[in-house]
């Protein structure tokens, strides 16, 4: 019988285009293991089956008939609950969106699709996509498969533990400052935050426009590869979409790193990195030297102001795109008996409909952004992410790509750092930065066999340049074995 | 103290937010350990230093150059349009009375 642990995108196809299972059972087999597994680690808020189903049965025709697959045919996946799925609830992860029906399926989702896939269901989250253990979910905590006390990390943690767990053969999750590369790290799988305007943002729950990007988790860097080929692209809905051709990753994937300028920047090796965390990348950054990289050490000055610039800029934005749910159009509408004015509605709509982390945000970013505050907060990070943009733009004068921890330390147990929202979005120092300048970054499993938990290496990219930061990534993987 | 009372109740009447007692209290602890953070800020000089709104602002494509033709075309119908209202009596989205006479 299938291991559905250690399918790839390719043997999920190959099994599906071979006849040795068939679509539907293959789904079915997946849809068994989610309930049983997935009492204890809750990584599905809601599932799609009959939509599964009904795409699964259509490409068991096409393979009945003998005629080939596309390029992710009959594999299932599954989808971050903040990206629209026609006809399939779509939460967010809030209380405000419980009973959204979406009318529409975001791009990726629809372009996933188009290439075969068999979306099984909708994948646990932060609420809006804001937190960094995914314990700010509506609905409750995803527990981390490597370890139930812990969390599987956030936003996208449902995402990174369905593919730890195999309960989906690979996941689209979302990154701001970190939600994709930081629950990957933590859950021990692959995840990659594409550049900027690479991957349509239409139909994904805006949290910050300026900062969103959509990616692949996956157990493989080739699986990441051909995820992200198969969602890249230019898209008419979406006027941030970039018109840079795609290359073909996969391809690209082989191609020898020997030669390659790999920097280490030092501020990410300072104060606050657990020693297991350091000793991993170094073991990482040794194999790439094996390799034939060239290691050049670095530095970013300005590394430390990025947390505190990013907490103004994604709130700034996150209170104004969060201020359509009013309960006019879609979502809760506070009870019509409680509220007699139309604000009075709003009010009590939006106070029983957010939960704590995206109210404190909802304020700061209103206050960052109100009058007699704009320019010493706003105007301020804005100029803040200028400086960071300029050190990466030097770095890369100098480096082909860079390579970091993904996280100062490797996964936390729930609760233990939920009284202090600072120490919180502290977690995200080394994945920030990435989403403030727009450059591409991949977390990969980089732990000794000795480590209880999984550790992520993170290698970061110049704008537009996937198929470096890949191929980096594809080296360190395969050199560990 | 940046944050007051006075100040948390004048922010969540500006983004819509009824919040409780206890969530006021929360919020002036909270947004004021967090602004503290954000004034490390302030350690930088940015005179000068153009502020960055959009990572495609800073040429990675240029913006606007990837606008679609301004053409008429179908977009979703008005029954998926309004199939999510909370209240709605078929045709507009019900809300309470706006303007009294």
């Amino acid at each position: 019988m299938i291991d559905l642990k250690s399918l790839t995108l390719e043997s999920a196809r190959t099994s599906v285009q071979e006849r040795e299972i068939t679509a539907a059972a293959l789904a079915e087999a997946f849809y068994k293991e989610i309930e049983s597994g997935d009492r204890d680690i809750h990584a599905f808020l809601t599932l799609s089956k009959e939509r599964a189903l009904a795409q699964a049965h259509g490409m068991d025709l096409i393979a009945d008939r003998g005629d080939p697959l596309p390029p992710l045919g009959g594999v299932p996946v599954a989808i971050k609950d903040v990206m629209n799925t026609q006809g399939v609830r779509t939460t967010a992860g809030s209380r405000i969106l419980e009973s959204y029906i979406a009318p529409y399926d975001a791009t990726a989702v629809a372009r996933l699709e188009a290439a075969g896939a068999v979306i099984l269901g909708k994948l646990n989250c932060d609420e809006f996509a804001m937190g960094s253990s995914n314990e700010n979910s509506a609905y409750g905590a995803v527990r981390n498969p490597r370890d139930l006390e812990r969390v599987p990390g956030g936003s996208s943690g449902g995402s990174a533990a369905a593919v730890a767990a195999g309960m989906a053969v690979a996941t689209l999750g979302s990154d701001t400052g970190g939600s994709i590369r930081q629950p990957a790290a933590f859950c021990g799988v692959v995840g990659m935050m594409p550049t900027y305007g690479r991957v349509s943002r239409y139909g994904l729950i805006a949290f910050a426009s300026s900062l969103d990007h959509i990616g692949p988790l996956t157990r493989t860097v080739k699986d990441a590869a051909l995820m992200l080929k198969t969602i890249a692209g230019k898209d008419p809905m979406d006027a941030t979409s970039a018109e840079t051709p795609v290359p073909d990753y996969i391809a690209e994937l082989e191609e020898p790193v020997r030669g390659l300028k790999v920097g280490i920047p030092k501020e990410y090796f300072a104060e606050g990195l657990a020693p297991e965390v350091r000793a991993a990348v170094e073991d990482a950054i040794q194999l790439l030297a094996k390799a034939g990289c060239e290691i050049v050490p670095i530095s970013l000055p300005n590394t430390k102001y990025a947390i505190p610039t990013y907490y103004v800029v994604a709130t700034a934005e996150a209170s104004s795109n969060l201020a359509r749910f009013d309960g006019v159009r879609y979502g809760l509408r506070a009870n019509a008996g409680e509220a007699k004015t139309l604000k009075e509605m709003y009010k009590l709509t939006r106070e029983q409909g957010f939960g704590p982390e995206v109210k404190r945000r909802i304020m700061l970013g209103t206050y960052v952004l109100s009058a007699g505050y704009y320019d010493a907060y706003y105007l301020k990070a804005q100029r803040v992410r200028t400086l960071l943009a300029r050190d990466f733009d030097s770095a890369f004068q100098q480096v082909d790509a860079m390579v970091t921890p993904a996280t100062p330390t490797t996964a936390f147990k729930l609760g233990e750092k939920n009284d202090d929202p600072l120490s919180m979005y502290l977690n995200d120092i080394y994945t920030v930065t990435a989403d403030l300048v727009g450059i591409p970054g991949i977390s990969v499993p980089c732990q000794r066999p000795s480590d209880p938990l999984p550790i992520g290496v993170q290698i970061l990219g110049r704008h537009f340049d996937e198929s470096t930061v890949l191929r980096l990534a594809h080296t360190i993987e395969y050199s560990r074995g | 103290m940046k944050i007051t009372r006075e100040v948390v109740d004048y922010v969540a009447e500006l983004a819509h937010l009824a919040l409780s007692e206890s969530e006021r209290t929360g919020m002036e602890r909270d947004l004021n350990s967090i602004l503290g953070y954000i004034d490390t800020l302030n350690e930088l000089e940015t005179t000068g230093v153009a502020p960055m709104a959009q990572v495609a602002s800073r040429g990675t494509e240029a913006a606007g150059e990837s606008l679609r033709a301004d053409e008429r075309r179908p977009s979703l119908g008005h029954g998926a349009a309004m199939g999510n209202a909370p209240q709605t009596d078929g045709t507009f989205f019900k809300v309470p009375k706006v303007i009294e006479r």
